[in-house]
């Protein structure tokens, strides 16, 4: 099964009427997305100043979703395979830290030492996510290398519910909350535009999260192999790298961003968490993954914060325009047609997929 | 030799903590308590209990198999066994000792409460030693059967395997058992087996004895049977091969009269589901199309049948519109939808194709949930008032009379399941599932080789649909999550991709067991979970794997495409 580069994929597959469907479906789409805008920006529903603050909410949304999906993107581009359970690695470490944060904010330490608390709690996350990534890594996927492509794919499914239903088991099924911490409650104005604090401190904390990850990746020697195996295994191999080790440290580190975004996430939405927390932030975490060029971590960065903001302003946009009543209650599908429309249109992505290998 | 003693040592204690883990996290997760309702033996053993047993039991069986393997002596196999036993118990016993010093690890581990306590002392909370004495004598006891399995000649084995397993079978189901047998036995006669609805002891010996005495004579008899069978001319065999098919389909018919009603609306719920089994996997055992938006098809048929007939307000034609016109309008309306939402899709490959299949699920479920098509199918109310289904005059209200409308429909789709098996396009499906671009050289249209496997294996799911909108009488969104495809996906798994008798098995498996033990739907997705990892590690062909499939993994698998990493994790993976 050595994988064969093909320059263009669908070489074979020159079907005009395919083609010509899905280039009809592109311009019914892009029709219906200009004319739902142009509706409502003329109608003028909504004053500068929302669209301000739905653009803000969507990139401090976009900053944890970006988190999300470079674990996905990390091990794609490494394993070529989708750690559909990801979503779940992000719920583990935020749904055990909410514990943790609770003992914090009792005993008074949160609010005396935000900055602190938040810091201990966003690195206790961390852990506890990898160490899931880490034993996921080590049960389920590491024996299936080489395995058919569907196969990791199923257990990761498997692996997804297993976990969810184990923390369910361990703590429960209710929502838990993160207790609200007083540094961050306020607001920021700027002239007529209101924007709450936690807005911006959610987004520049992700920002040096992923801006660590970069350095990591780029500047180090552990990232010099991880970008070494990724681009062919055997080579790496050969110049002396530990394969398994390299593949372990991906987990790892994608495992410990998904745990840091569980207790950022939990900040920054007061609703609580659960065990059924993690899968609708993992597909789109995903998409953002995809949307970016999936093994492509600027991608994976940029593609998460996109996400956001179209969440965010989407509904409010085309569908309101399109005369949908409810739109807020379709924000999913934004986030899942957007899933499906990248996988049709543009599977390499935004910023284009680093690997050139034949995709199954 | 001094080493190898060492190592069997060590093994056995590895054994041990890996069985003990698995103790403290079947307990830990609650599952113990939630099985300790339900007494297998009546006043001997709970379910609950058989599961603190398995774990000790397993690992006593792992330790001394592989003390066998390194050829000690039985003495030494049997105190590998013992040794892991008494490991198995360390981390439910350090868990114990955190609870009882550490006040609140029950606001955190929500099971850590006093029914675990009291299920791992066996009834000794306030006395601690006493009740770890008892959990450890339990757990040694337990891999010491383990241990002594491995030592009893293969015949005794299994017939003592086979034994156990009845009784455990017909104590766990005990409820449902009793509701069968009370229609042929006299309820005296039931009470003196089944207290209420577990087993009596006398009884369950009884069974034991029986079901040893009869698997032995069958272990024993068995090379006789099968040659005897063999050496008859070829127009007998046929004959036996007909008679037995006859009984079979006698038995099929009268099932429902067999085990009542509550039964059989079980059963129905399995029937729906071997449909959309049978459905599903004609894209991903067939055509290698991993749809994780199955439910989409489901739903369809329902929401169709449902508006169709309903006599709410929100019904279209009062009510008058028969079932049996609705059936095929669903599954024409599946067939559109699959087929349209397969266009878009058709250059995707693999696991992208997955998860786009899933995000249409997803999509089809928010927006049957939205208010924007709530005057169409009724938002988060649904559709209500949906009449049953009436053949010549008589409205078949009841699940037995249901029955034969899904046998009837499974016996369709099952016979154009065989059909398209073997068919042309059958073949084309398999080979664009091997490799696409190698099909495509050989000039089959793969394009159209996938829409019309998504087409078909749609229509399935809209049939069933339909008929559980009937089942049911009112269709919410909430019985449309990707919780549905999931289901189908892991039966598919469970019973073997390509398999039809596979699928069979795994609806029966994971539909219908969930619905007889109740406590265990708790842990429903839990296990899927559980078994999806554990198929896919151990077993990917499945339980009745296909032959064509077989012959593919045999053939993948030996020369272990191991270049790259499965080298290293070959002694891994073996265990």
């Amino acid at each position: 099964m050595a994988s064969v580069p093909v320059t263009r994929r669908g070489r074979f597959q020159d079907f005009s009427w395919v083609d010509f469907i899905i280039n009809a479906l592109r311009v019914i789409i892009i029709l219906l997305v200009i004319v739902g805008s142009a509706n409502t920006l003329l109608s003028g529903r909504f004053t500068f100043e929302q669209w301000v603050s739905l653009f803000v909410a969507g990139l401090a949304q976009g900053s944890i979703y970006a988190l999300i999906a470079l674990g996905y993107t990390l091990v794609y581009g490494i394993l070529l395979m989708i750690n559909f359970a990801h979503g779940e690695v992000f719920m583990s470490g935020a749904l055990t830290t909410v514990f943790l944060a609770q003992a914090f904010a009792r005993s008074g330490f949160l609010d005396a030492q935000p900055l602190l608390a938040i810091i201990i709690l966003i690195i206790f996350a961390g852990l506890v996510s990898m160490s899931v990534a880490l034993l996921l890594e080590r049960l389920a996927y590491r024996p299936l290398r080489g395995a058919p492509r569907l196969v990791p794919l199923i257990t990761a499914i498997g692996a997804s519910f297993f976990l969810q239903y184990t923390f369910r088991g361990l703590f429960g099924s209710q929502f838990r909350s993160y207790p609200a911490v007083q540094a961050l409650t306020g607001s920021l104005e700027i002239g007529s535009i209101s924007i709450p604090i936690v807005q911006p401190v959610v987004f520049i904390a992700a920002l040096l999260l992923m801006a660590g990850l970069y350095w990591l990746v780029e500047r180090t020697k552990l990232g010099k192999a991880m970008r070494a195996v990724s681009e062919n295994k055997e080579v790496s191999r050969l110049m002396g790298i530990d394969i398994d080790q390299i593949i372990m440290f991906t987990f790892a580190i994608g495992g410990a961003l998904a745990g840091a975004a569980g207790v950022i996430n939990g900040l920054f939405r007061p609703q609580g968490v659960n065990f059924f927390m993690g899968f609708v932030p993992g597909i789109k975490a995903f998409t953002a993954a995809v949307l970016g060029g999936i093994g492509n971590i600027r991608g994976a960065m940029l593609g998460g914060l996109f996400l956001g903001v179209i969440e965010a302003v989407g509904p409010n946009l085309v569908f309101n325009g399109l005369g949908i009543p409810g739109s807020n209650q379709l924000k999913d599908v934004i986030a899942f047609t957007m899933l499906v429309l990248v996988l049709i249109f543009r599977p390499q992505g935004l910023l284009g997929e680093r690997l050139t290998e034949k995709k199954a | 030799m001094e080493r190898d003693k060492k190592s069997v040592w060590r093994s056995a204690i590895e054994t041990g903590l890996i069985m003990g883990v698995v103790l403290l996290y079947l307990g830990v997760i609650g599952m113990f308590a939630a099985f300790q309702e339900r007494e297998v033996i009546y006043e001997v053993v709970t379910l609950g209990q058989i599961l603190i047993f398995f774990p000790a039991l397993i690992g006593g069986w792992m330790a001394a198999r592989r003390a066998q393997k390194s050829g000690a002596a039985p003495v030494i196999v049997m105190a590998s066994a013992l040794v892991a036993g008494a490991v198995t118990a360390v981390p439910t016993l350090i868990m114990l000792f955190i609870n009882a010093n550490i006040e609140n690890v029950r606001d955190v581990l929500v099971n850590v409460n006093r029914d675990w306590v009291d299920m791992v002392t066996f009834d000794n909370r306030a006395d601690l030693l006493t009740g770890t004495l008892a959990l450890l004598g339990v757990l040694i006891v337990s891999a010491g059967v383990g241990g002594v399995l491995t030592l009893l000649p293969k015949k005794l084995r299994g017939a003592l395997m086979f034994a156990g397993a009845l009784v455990l079978l017909i104590g766990m189901f005990g409820e449902t058992v009793r509701q069968i047998l009370q229609q042929l036995v006299p309820r005296e006669t039931l009470d003196t087996i089944y207290r209420r609805t577990s087993l009596r002891l006398t009884p369950a010996i009884i069974l034991f004895v029986l079901g040893f005495v009869g698997s032995y004579f069958w272990e024993v008899r068995r090379n006789a049977v099968t040659r005897s069978y063999n050496a008859m001319p070829a127009p007998q065999r046929t004959v036996v091969q007909r008679i037995g098919l006859l009984i079979f389909l006698v038995a099929l018919l009268a099932l429902p009269w067999i085990v009542g009603r509550a039964l059989s609306d079980i059963i129905v719920t399995v029937g729906i589901y071997v449909m959309m089994g049978l459905g599903l996997n004609i894209a991903i055992g067939l055509a290698g199309l991993l749809d994780l938006g199955y439910v989409t098809n489901y739903a369809v048929g329902a929401y169709v049948a449902a508006v169709l007939t309903s006599t709410g307000a929100l019904g279209l034609t009062g009510g008058q519109m028969s079932f049996w016109v609705v059936i095929p309008i669903a599954l024409i309306a599946a067939m559109i939808t699959g087929f349209i939402l397969a266009l878009p899709i058709l250059k995707m490959r693999g696991d992208y194709l997955a998860i786009a299949t899933l995000g249409f699920g997803e999509i089809i479920g928010t927006l049957a949930i939205s208010d924007w098509l709530r005057p169409v199918i009724g938002g988060a109310q649904g559709v209500l008032f949906i009449p049953k289904p009436n053949f010549f005059g008589t409205e078949l209200v009841n699940p037995e009379q249901l029955y034969y409308i899904v046998l009837a429909a499974c016996i369709v789709t099952l016979f154009v399941s065989i059909r398209l098996n073997n068919s042309r396009i059958g073949r084309t499906w398999m080979a664009v599932r091997e490799d696409e671009d190698v099909a495509a050289a050989m000039g089959i249209d793969t394009a159209r080789a996938k829409l019309l496997a998504f087409t078909v294996s749609a229509a399935t799911g809209g049939v069933a649909g339909a008929i559980f909108a009937a089942k049911v009488g009112t269709v919410f969104p909430n019985s449309f999550t990707v919780f549905v495809s999931i289901n189908v996906l892991s039966l598919i798994i469970l019973g073997g991709m390509g398999s039809n008798p596979g699928i069979v098995l795994g609806a029966i498996a994971l539909v219908g067991m969930p619905e007889l033990l109740r406590e265990f739907s708790e842990f429903r997705w839990l296990i899927y979970g559980a078994l999806l990892i554990i198929m896919m590690l151990n077993r990917p062909e499945g339980l009745i794997p296909s032959k064509v499939r077989q012959r593919e993994l045999a053939a993948e698998n030996p020369p272990e495409p191991a270049p790259a990493t499965s080298g290293v994790t070959q002694p891994a993976a073996g265990d």
